[in-house]
């Protein structure tokens, strides 16, 4: 199991959104642009008055991976080695989230196939989104 | 004095800026390292201050440079390779109390300040400039090449250093902690290793390009092979040992496709140049090495992690403006040293800078070339931080010293060592600098 949450300012929105089994990214209004993660000012223009979040829809593509058999993560160590991905979301390919991927075999990582979101619960029950590969994908 | 902050335009990070105005004005006179070793012992004359120290020292001396005349100080406060001092640890007395000491009880151990510095070396007499180039020496560099252009200073002293304590790496902290903030639970709660990123890239680099992990190791294998030339690295010191082929493709994961042997081994040491006016290098005990620009990249990924095309965009980019302000090209360069800690993304540095006309996804078949010191094609003749030990200083040490032509064992034969880039660390972000055995 991933370690606890303690949602800050800055990610707060991000988390309980999540707790709601619900996907909110940073969007900065000015630019129409998403941005994650997320900062207190737009990566792009600038401004922090135009911030707010925005829901996307949990679909995604696997961008990329690799399988990790010496994480630092204590917690983690029991379970090497295990998956690390990177997901890019259908609404915009540069915002990247990582996933464990669970249901897909170590090592067995579909790159390319959509994935769609889940909701996992760490060890404090903060829910964290996590991705799963779409059966029956192309 | 304490360190003052020096601005961003101090750092040549936009293209189209012409030739650098201090080109050939700046010169690396003195170089000075300390011993290397694996962790802290505890003992007071081992802590990362008195390596500090050490390689100060031994820097003045071989530039033979009256301490009383050095003006300037810029350094890296930060001294971890990924060891912190356990909270709650009182600092050990018999250190502290070996040293003039600051308000921090740490200094000298676990980090270092300008004020501990200037503190235990009294013969420093008159610095009156003193900055802190954070990261790694290339910042520092860049900070002090263009801090003595620019007249601040006029001998100038840089220094990193780095401390490193028992246990794993990176395994403390937050890493052994039963939660994380909101802000790094975003990326952290993954559980990936630090060379995770560049092991991503090399993944995608390999897939695009048709090559494998296996490709990497004549190049794990030649750095190696250098590094045990060079005698103020770790291996040559400690593990004199060669990797071969068979060896570096059986070693264990880390984060596949990045192996053990992808990754550089944090140690203890300190290391330190001079930097002058070429005209007071005139006089110097030492052939001065000219500085024919300074680079720096500020690009920041979109999102959590650089892709690969965020990173050949900038790797070029970054070439563009090392050539653009020394007024050379890819043609021009001896040969290539750039950073490599971690292993997996030396090559994109190398295909960014188009080394002896190597474009993306060339690299690793330019690998199965000669790429020795006695070739024509030299890569990494340092050996870098695979075949010395994590410190990011090795490729400049080595460019100083190869053009300087007292390279001892790893002096490039194959070549004439005229002009040299070095280096980085990350692909995105990095600091250069261009090298000269001439001004012009």
């Amino acid at each position: 199991m991933k370690q606890g949450v303690v949602p800050d300012d800055l990610t707060r929105p991000f988390w309980e959104a999540a707790n709601e089994r619900r996907l909110v990214i940073q969007h900065c209004a000015a630019c129409d642009r998403l941005q994650h993660p997320p900062g207190r000012r737009c990566h792009q223009c600038g401004s922090d008055e135009h911030l707010g979040w925005r829901e996307v829809s949990g679909r995604a593509t696997i961008y990329n991976y690799c399988v990790v058999h010496d994480t630092p993560v204590r917690v983690l160590q029991q379970e090497q080695p295990f998956n690390v991905a990177v997901v890019m979301l259908d609404e915009d390919p540069g915002i990247q989230m990582y996933s464990h991927l669970p249901g897909t075999p170590v090592d067995e990582v579909p790159v390319g196939a959509p994935v769609e979101v889940v909701f996992e619960a760490t060890a404090n029950g903060q829910l964290v989104p996590e991705w799963q590969v779409v059966e029956g994908g192309p | 004095m304490n360190a003052s902050r020096h601005p961003e335009s101090f750092f040549r990070s936009e293209e189209g800026l012409g030739l650098w105005e201090h080109r050939g004005k700046v010169a690396a006179v003195g170089i000075g390292h300390s011993p290397t070793a694996r962790r802290w012992d505890g003992r007071p004359e081992t802590c990362v201050g008195a390596l500090s120290l050490d390689a100060l020292r031994r820097a003045m001396e071989d530039a033979g440079v009256d301490p009383a005349d050095v003006d300037g100080l810029v350094m890296d406060p930060t001294t971890t390779t990924g060891a912190y001092w356990p909270r709650g640890r009182p600092a050990p007395e018999e250190v502290v109390n070996a040293f003039h000491a600051t308000d921090n009880p740490l200094d000298g151990i676990a980090q270092l300040s300008s004020e501990w510095i200037l503190g235990n070396m009294p013969e420093l007499t008159d610095v009156g400039f003193a900055t802190y180039g954070d990261g790694c020496m290339a910042r520092a560099l860049c900070i002090a090449a263009q801090a003595v252009g620019d007249g601040l200073t006029h001998t100038c002293l840089v220094l990193k250093s780095w401390h490193n304590f028992e246990g794993r790496y990176y395994q403390g902290g937050s890493n052994a902690g039963s939660d994380l903030p909101g802000r790094s639970a975003l990326s952290a709660l993954w559980g990936a290793p630090v060379c995770y990123g560049t092991a991503l890239q090399f993944a995608e680099y390999c897939r695009k390009y048709g090559k494998t992990h296996d490709m990497m190791a004549p190049f794990i294998e030649n750095s190696r092979r250098n590094g045990l030339k060079f005698p103020e690295g770790y291996w040559a010191q400690h593990r004199p040992e060669e990797i071969t082929p068979e060896d570096y493709q059986a070693a264990r994961w880390i984060a596949k496709p990045a192996n053990l042997f992808d990754n550089d081994l944090p140690i203890m040491m300190a290391a330190a140049y001079v930097l002058t006016t070429a005209e007071r290098a005139r006089d110097m005990r030492q052939e001065p090495v000219y500085i024919l620009n300074h680079a720096s990249s500020r690009t920041r990924p979109r999102s959590l992690t650089p892709t690969l095309d965020e990173v050949e965009e900038d790797t070029a980019r970054s070439a563009r403006k090392i050539y653009e302000g020394a007024g050379i090209t890819a043609g021009d360069l001896s040969f290539e040293n750039m950073y490599d800690g971690f292993a997996l993304f030396h090559q994109f540095h190398l295909e960014g800078l188009g080394y002896r006309g190597v474009g993306f996804g060339e690299a690793l078949d330019f690998y199965q070339t000669d790429i020795s010191i006695h070739g024509p094609n030299p890569v990494l003749p340092s050996g870098g931080n695979i075949g010395c030990g994590r410190s990011r200083i090795w490729m400049h040490t080595d460019c100083m010293q190869q053009l300087q032509q007292r390279a001892g064992e790893r002096q490039v034969t194959g070549v004439k060592p005229e002009v040299a880039v070095s280096g980085g660390p990350m692909p995105l972000g990095g600091n250069f600098l261009v090298w000269g055995a001439t001004p012009d």
